[in-house]
């Protein structure tokens, strides 16, 4: 099993280091917009599926993510690699801020702020008070990052590469931090809350750290997705993207740092997939990624709850067992 | 002042879509504590079905009616094959369900109604009723519809055995079992009335924002915030509640936030009463034994 996801894991960093030396601009940009997702997704995750709070607002902290870096970036004249770690960690504040009602609330009610969150946070984006800052509807526009130290790569080649190595890093850590003492307590914190503070956790430490943790993933994966697109408006930011980080998670696994891959090759490529169906299935075709997300969601909590990345677990394991007998 | 008038009455107006929102969502949360996140899409797709009927040359009140009456048995539909085997799925289950039911909705009426705003006529047109100068006579209307289903709920479970029977399914499912209520049975039955409710509050809705797939996102919006406003376990605060924030909503977006910002006033009151007061006005204060 180990060795598997050893293979496994390996194939993925082989197929993201060769990634850009041999597919095309448009492909590169779809891959470099799933490792931002995959970000988002862990992140989301982080909170969702190993904590257990309830967030259908992920969209707004990848917001912050996004606008900081912009704002940074076209306001102040920062370069991307310091505008994007200075957005996030305004976005680590901005998620423990808001891990202190998230404590109060709990279950379905923190569901249901986050969910508000997600409805509001276009309107608030495109608020005409921060138009100075914000571009307002326009959005702003954000310059693609280029090579540095004139190395041979166009501009689609290094983004995929920082988001790659974004990834790779954030992903290490993220397995660093649940496989060891925090990653227990925060299980436990899930589990049976007041097992766990009876064990000593400090519940409402660690809640709303990794309210702030989950925020900080949102917001690299909003920052790297404003150079990534060269552009950020507030409609893109809204309940449909929260929205596709709770199906993403759902899909590649709760509770799962390797299923955040492969909910992110799901919420990029379905409705990309969808989109080539037009020709044939014309307007109606727009309804296909709902459908999907709609009728998957369910499926996945009736058979299987662990999302993908429990799938292959368990495959795995029958292919162990029936082999041994 | 006229203006002020009129931003109330129409405030009113959509406070009552609010209200029986909030009231539907009330219903469902009552009897299994559970947020309907899909209740918004619910009451659109129902609101597509009145349409389909009216352009096929039905009147509009046949087309209410059996509207209402599709609704319903969509809505026991559903807790029978798709809310019931969830039943002692942890909350995460049940959010991630609803959002998967509201997604389903939604494609569902893009797919079957395309994606182009409709214009859905209000019932009520002609001159302003009364006299009345503030109010329209759709507006005078829909708060009058509105009243009609909360006097009809509250006297349905007020007065009827089913509704009593009701209302012990969703206190006490084992005692109410022991007595001989079918709890399973009440709780498709809530299920329906709600999915009914919900389809009213589509169809006084439509006239007011048009109808399209997306239509319901802002009011599901406020009806939460008046729910939890008005302590989301009683249905008379939700009501209240859901006139409230119409109203609140109305003249803040008018005179202090500014229109385009209005949804961060349901945003700030959800947070705000949860933090503060999290059995909202009405409510009873939940205390948990551990």
């Amino acid at each position: 099993m180990r060795a598997l996801t050893r293979v496994g894991w390996f194939f993925a960093i082989l197929f993201g280091l060769s990634a850009p030396f041999w597919l095309s601009g448009y492909r590169l940009y779809q891959f470099s917009q799933v490792l931002i997702y995959a970000i988002a997704l862990l992140g989301l995750n982080l909170l969702t599926g190993f904590n257990g709070q309830i967030s259908l607002g992920h969209g707004a902290f990848f917001a912050i993510g996004g606008y900081g870096a912009a704002i940074l970036i076209v306001k102040l004249g920062l370069p991307y690699w310091v505008a994007i770690p200075a957005a996030s960690v305004v976005c680590f504040i901005a998620g423990f801020l808001f891990g202190f009602p998230a404590l109060r609330l709990g279950g379905l009610y923190l569901a249901l702020a986050t969910f508000a969150l997600a409805v509001a946070t276009p309107q608030l984006l495109a608020y005409k008070g921060f138009d100075a800052l914000t571009g307002g509807s326009q959005g702003l526009q954000v310059l693609k990052p280029t090579a540095p130290f004139g190395w041979p790569l166009n501009v689609d080649q290094w983004t995929f590469l920082i988001c790659l190595a974004s990834t790779g890093t954030l992903f290490v850590l993220a397995r660093n931090l649940l496989n060891g003492r925090v990653g227990r307590a925060l299980i436990a914190i899930r589990d049976h809350p007041i097992a766990a503070e009876a064990m000593g956790i400090d519940a409402a430490l660690y809640k709303t750290i990794c309210f702030g943790i989950s925020a900080f993933y949102a917001g690299v994966a909003g920052g790297l997705d404003a150079v990534a697109v060269g552009f950020v408006a507030p409609e893109s930011f809204g309940l449909p993207l929260s929205l596709a980080f709770l199906v993403g998670i759902v899909v590649g696994g709760l509770a799962s740092i390797g299923g955040a891959l492969f909910g992110a090759l799901f919420i990029e490529f379905v409705p990309n997939y969808a989109d080539q169906l037009t020709v044939f299935l014309g307007e109606n075709a727009k309804a296909l990624p709902g459908a999907i997300y709609g009728v998957l969601m369910i499926v996945m909590m009736a058979i299987a709850p662990t999302g993908v990345a429990g799938l292959v677990r368990s495959m795995v394991r029958m292919m162990r067992s029936s082999g041994r007998t | 002042m006229l203006e002020l008038q009129h931003q109330l009455a129409s405030g009113l107006a959509l406070g009552g879509v609010y209200a029986i929102t909030a009231l539907a969502l009330v219903m469902i949360f009552q009897a299994t504590q559970l947020l309907n996140f899909a209740q918004g899409e619910m009451a659109m797709f129902s609101t597509y079905l009145a349409w389909t009927f009216i352009n096929n040359g039905w009147n509009y009140w046949s087309a209410f009616a059996a509207t209402l009456a599709l609704s319903f048995v969509g809505g026991v539909l559903i807790q029978r094959f798709i809310v019931r085997p969830f039943a002692h799925a942890p909350v995460l289950a049940s959010v991630i369900i609803f959002i998967g039911l509201s997604f389903i909705f939604n494609a569902l009426a893009g797919f079957l109604f395309g994606y182009s705003v409709q214009s859905f006529d209000s019932p009520f047109d002609g001159p302003p009723w009364f006299g009345n100068k503030f109010m329209s006579a759709s507006e005078s209307g829909s708060v009058l519809v509105s009243l009609a289903v909360l006097v009809l709920v509250f006297a349905f479970f007020r007065y009827t055995p089913l509704g009593l029977a009701m209302r012990a399914a969703a206190q006490n499912p084992t005692s109410a079992r022991l007595v001989g209520v079918r709890v399973g049975s009440m709780l498709a039955l809530g299920w329906g009335l709600a999915a009914a409710i919900g389809a009213v509050a589509g169809m006084m809705a439509a006239p007011i924002v048009y109808l399209d797939p997306n239509m319901m996102g802002g009011i599901l919006l406020y009806a939460f915030a008046g729910a939890v406003l008005g302590g989301i376990d009683n249905p008379w605060g939700a009501v209240l509640g859901g006139f409230l924030v119409g109203v609140a909503e109305n003249l803040l977006g008018a005179y202090v936030v500014g229109e385009e910002v209005k949804l961060s006033v349901a945003l700030v009151v959800i947070i705000a009463v949860l933090v503060a007061k999290p059995s909202g006005l009405f409510g009873r204060r939940i205390v948990a034994r551990v």
